[in-house]
């Protein structure tokens, strides 16, 4: 089919475009870019992305992104492993309506709590911590978690839960020693994506945070209003945060078409 | 699977339970707390009812967001769907370009999403963007900060190009899972490529395409990021949708009352659709 | 309706970078009769479904050529072949009615309405799919999805073969018979060229008038459903034809007559038989019998099957299975079988040689 290889083509360079964009503005002077439109860097430099490394308002940004996705990706999964079981392989007082009542969460629109977020969580004393923001992605994270991984285990015969208890496991053993690596995959899609919507979030992520936390989207969008377009910079930024999701897509690349498959869909 | 009663399951759901509901049901109380009064400061409040409900579901303001919200999520979905589709199902199902084809598709939809209106904004600059200045030099005129038109198309497309790659992806693993008896059989049956699609592929793609329209419709109406940092809601607020709108009236304003008034509805309106479609769907499946 | 013929056809699967190509079909030279029915027996692996695609289309052999009654088809796309295929499980187009199913490839030819309106409900009138036209296809069970894919197979008037790849496998026990007896009815009635592969020996008897047996990539023996019981060629067909299959039993030549575990055997081969190369002898357990003097066995079994018994005996280390009827009386001491010597078989490296009266 040597005709269809131009959709697919034509599709990635149209996604590849901006990108490149970004790319070439991080290695030129903001002066080169105010200057006006050049495809390819006039003067090539590094300077903007020495300054991210080097200053620390910058750099603690990305740490900051990073050790609340991480915080949430590791709560969401935790607590959705145990929920997904139990509606997978039980049927309880409430349960649909339990299952759909969260799922219903991943419906709220993030405008709606920015105001009673700030609110609630400055009362309990998070406000501009991690642990704020990794909990707040939880709203919509969680559900998301319990809805893949119980599509994961309903594919997995009970069977293999009798045996276990059959030769002795107690549950807790066998959830751990036998259940988690039979559905590794869907943990893995799973991960990927709490990790994805927890990482470009934004909203609630700046309503939550003012310095010690700040994530570096909030950076970036200070340095534009503040003082004035450091384009380059901004660039430079923009692009290093590209890489964190490169690297998580590259790792689950084997999984993402098989996971969507086995899992909900 | 044949599930057995157990009341002793709730334990495992405890602890999603709480978390999900310490942060919905407190803040979503608190909503429903400034919907129904009206404060002038200093934690005093007035018992006002459904007035705020009212003032908002009368306003132009709402209306005239909630037609622009209606209109975008609208071309969204007409652009997005059958683009998905027509990648997904032109893509290859097998061999050493698959992986590279899905890495480079799954990449814009893991930039933070001001990033991706960064980049946009930059990118759709008419003097220096990329494509602003390929635009205007090939004769259009063409400048989103001015031109409502200019600008929804720009966000439009930023759209598209955002998020086009999660209906692929869905699409495609649905693809996959036909088995090439189908095919097969189809050959054999001296079909065309068009009667294929009808008959095997869309047919078999109902489920996945089930969900990436309620998901696509979902986050597209509750959208605020990328549309802000674009256009910051302009020219003036013809690019002002929902969540942009409310935003700016209760951050920016501090009218709490309307605020979580329009809060509320925008919620029920989007749960409402959502519940049609999962019905829908769920009754799909029991076939 | 054409005669099929194979030409030196081998086929290898595009091997990984740097490997040998592994053939799946070793050389086939075999003529398929126009009108026949034919059965492709043989274990999972052997390379039938491959064979299969080839005729089809699905598939083009490595090497090799395809002719439709004379005429070289190798090049030939599948929908051009006029061939068709009924697969494992059933394929039907969910969202049309079992008439637009039947329909379908009727109309993708561009014939006139009428005319498929006719031929529908003739085929469906034979499949006793009449009643359920209108239905949604999706709604039917195994039996009538497959009836639904084998209908639109016979609705092509052009068409040269109907090819079947284990087509009862999802069928359930008790339709199976009666999708089989079908089946054998529309061959009767239409007489177009049918090819059934399976490894179902039961279903494969029944259904062809000639069998060909497959193993390892290579056609072992074609013969009516009688000869191969009869006159296995190889000691796969021997095994794997017959429940319980033939016995194989290590043996060497003395004199030109054969010898099992010192015991010279009485045989329909001439005196000096005169072999090398791995010798064993071939019996069937219906033509093992007890004698009062003969092979002394010891016995380990015995299975009781209603009309006849199977006995396991043991000599030395070699098992031997007998199938008597259900009166014949089981010596209790020391017992003793012989071999028939009318269908006793040698095989030299799997292969029979043949008695000058075989």
């Amino acid at each position: 089919m040597n005709k269809k290889w131009i959709v697919p083509t034509l599709y990635i360079l149209f996604l590849m475009l901006p990108i490149y964009g970004l790319l070439s503005m991080s290695f030129k002077t903001t002066n080169e870019i105010l200057g006006g439109f050049s495809f390819f860097p006039q003067q090539f430099t590094l300077a903007n992305y020495i300054k991210i490394f080097t200053d620390p308002t910058w750099y603690n940004g990305y740490i900051n992104s990073l050790i609340y996705v991480v915080m949430n990706t590791f709560i969401s999964v935790g607590v959705a492993l145990p929920a997904a079981y139990a509606f997978s392989r039980y049927r309880f007082l409430g349960d649909k309506h339990l299952f759909f009542w969260l799922l219903t969460n991943r419906m709220a629109p993030p405008a709606v709590f920015a105001l009673p977020f700030f609110q609630l969580y400055s009362a309990i004393e998070l406000f501009d911590t991690h642990l704020a923001v990794a909990l707040a992605h939880c709203l919509f994270n969680i559900p998301l978690a319990v809805w893949i991984l119980e599509g994961f285990m309903s594919g997995i015969p009970k069977e293999l839960d009798e045996t276990a208890y059959l030769d002795g496991y107690s549950f807790s053993r066998f959830f751990v020693r036998i259940f988690i690596p039979t559905i590794a995959a869907g943990i893995g899609v799973t991960m990927f994506f709490c990790f994805m919507y927890s990482w470009v979030e934004l909203l609630l992520a700046k309503t939550l945070t003012s310095v010690n936390a700040k994530p570096i989207a909030a950076t970036m969008t200070r340095t534009a209003s503040t003082s004035g377009y450091e384009l380059g910079l901004l660039a430079a930024a923009g692009s290093l945060t590209i890489i964190p999701g490169a690297f998580v897509i590259y790792f689950v690349r084997n999984y993402i078409a098989k996971g969507f498959a086995l899992g909900r869909v | 699977m044949r599930k057995t009663t157990n009341q002793k399951a709730w334990w495992l759901v405890v602890p999603v339970l709480l978390l999900v509901a310490f942060n919905a049901f407190i803040p979503l109380m608190t909503v429903v707390n400034y919907s129904l009064q009206e404060t002038f400061g200093d934690n005093v409040f007035f018992w006002e009812g459904v007035t705020w409900f009212e003032t908002v579901l009368r306003s132009d303001r709402f209306h005239a967001s909630l037609l622009r919200q209606l209109l975008f999520t609208g071309m969204i979905l007409a652009i997005e769907i059958p683009l998905g589709i027509a990648v997904a199902l032109s893509m290859p199902r097998k061999g050493p370009w698959v992986s590279v084809c899905l890495v480079l598709m799954a990449l814009p939809l893991l930039i933070p999403w001001n990033v991706v209106g960064a980049m946009w904004n930059i990118f759709a600059l008419p003097d220096i963007g990329l494509l602003g200045y390929s635009l205007n030099s090939m004769g259009f005129d063409y400048n989103f900060t001015q031109q409502p038109v200019s600008a929804w198309m720009t966000t439009v497309l930023m759209d598209v190009w955002h998020w086009t790659s999660l209906v692929v992806l869905l699409c495609y693993a649905g693809v996959c899972s036909i088995p090439d008896a189908y095919y097969q059989a189809a050959r054999i049956d001296g079909a065309s490529g068009w009667a294929v699609f009808r008959y095997i592929q869309l047919p078999k793609m109902k489920r996945v395409l089930t969900i990436a329209i309620l998901l696509r419709f979902m986050d597209s109406f509750m959208i605020y990021t990328e549309p802000f940092v674009l256009t910051g809601g302009g020219p003036g607020n013809t690019t002002t949708f929902l969540s942009i709108d409310l935003v700016k009236i209760a951050l920016g304003q501090f009218d709490l009352g309307p605020a979580a008034a329009m809060s509320l509805i925008y919620f029920l309106v989007v749960l409402l659709i959502c519940w049609v479609f999962y019905t829908v769907m769920m009754r799909n499946e029991e076939q | 309706m054409s005669r099929i013929e194979f030409k030196n056809v081998r086929h290898a699967y595009p091997p990984a970078k740097g490997q040998e190509p592994v053939y799946a079909l070793e050389e086939i030279n075999q003529v398929w009769e126009d009108g026949g029915a034919y059965a492709l027996l043989g274990p999972s692996g052997c390379g039938k479904t491959t064979l299969l695609n080839i005729i089809s289309g699905l598939l083009t052999p490595s090497e090799g050529s395809i002719l439709f009654d004379d005429r070289d088809v190798t090049q030939l796309p599948t929908a051009a072949r006029h061939i068709a295929q009924v697969f494992q499980f059933p394929v039907v187009y969910d969202t049309m009615t079992v008439f637009d199913n039947l329909a379908f490839p009727l109309r993708n030819r561009a014939m006139p309405e009428a005319r498929v309106e006719e031929r529908v409900t003739e085929i469906a009138e034979m499949l006793d799919l009449s009643d359920r036209l209108q239905q949604r296809a999706a709604g039917l069970t195994s039996d009538g999805k497959q009836k639904i894919s084998l209908g639109r197979g016979l609705v092509r008037e052009d068409v040269n073969a109907i090819l079947f790849d284990e087509p009862l496998t999802v069928i359930d026990p008790h339709l199976k018979w009666q999708l089989r007896s079908k089946l054998k009815e529309l061959h009767q009635q239409i007489g177009v060229t049918m090819i059934y592969v399976t490894h179902d020996q039961v279903e494969a008897l029944t259904f062809a008038d000639k069998v060909v047996v497959m193993h390892d990539g290579g056609v072992v023996q074609v013969g009516s459903p009688v000869d191969l019981f009869n006159k296995p060629k190889h000691t796969f067909v021997g095994y794997f034809i017959g429940s319980p299959g033939m016995n194989v039993l290590p043996c060497k030549l003395d004199n030109g007559q054969p010898v099992f575990a010192n015991n010279l055997l009485s045989s329909g081969y001439p005196a000096d038989t005169d072999l090398s190369g791995k010798l064993e002898i071939g019996i069937r357990p219906e033509f093992v019998r007890f004698a009062k003097d003969g092979i002394p066995v010891e016995i380990e079994k015995v299975e009781d099957l209603g009309r006849y018994q199977v006995i396991t005996v043991k000599h030395e280390t070699s098992q031997i299975k007998m199938v008597v009827s259900e009166d014949q009386a089981i010596p209790s001491e020391s017992p003793q079988i012989q071999f028939d010597p009318d269908n006793l078989r040698i095989y030299c490296d799997d292969w029979a040689v043949e008695s000058n009266d075989a």
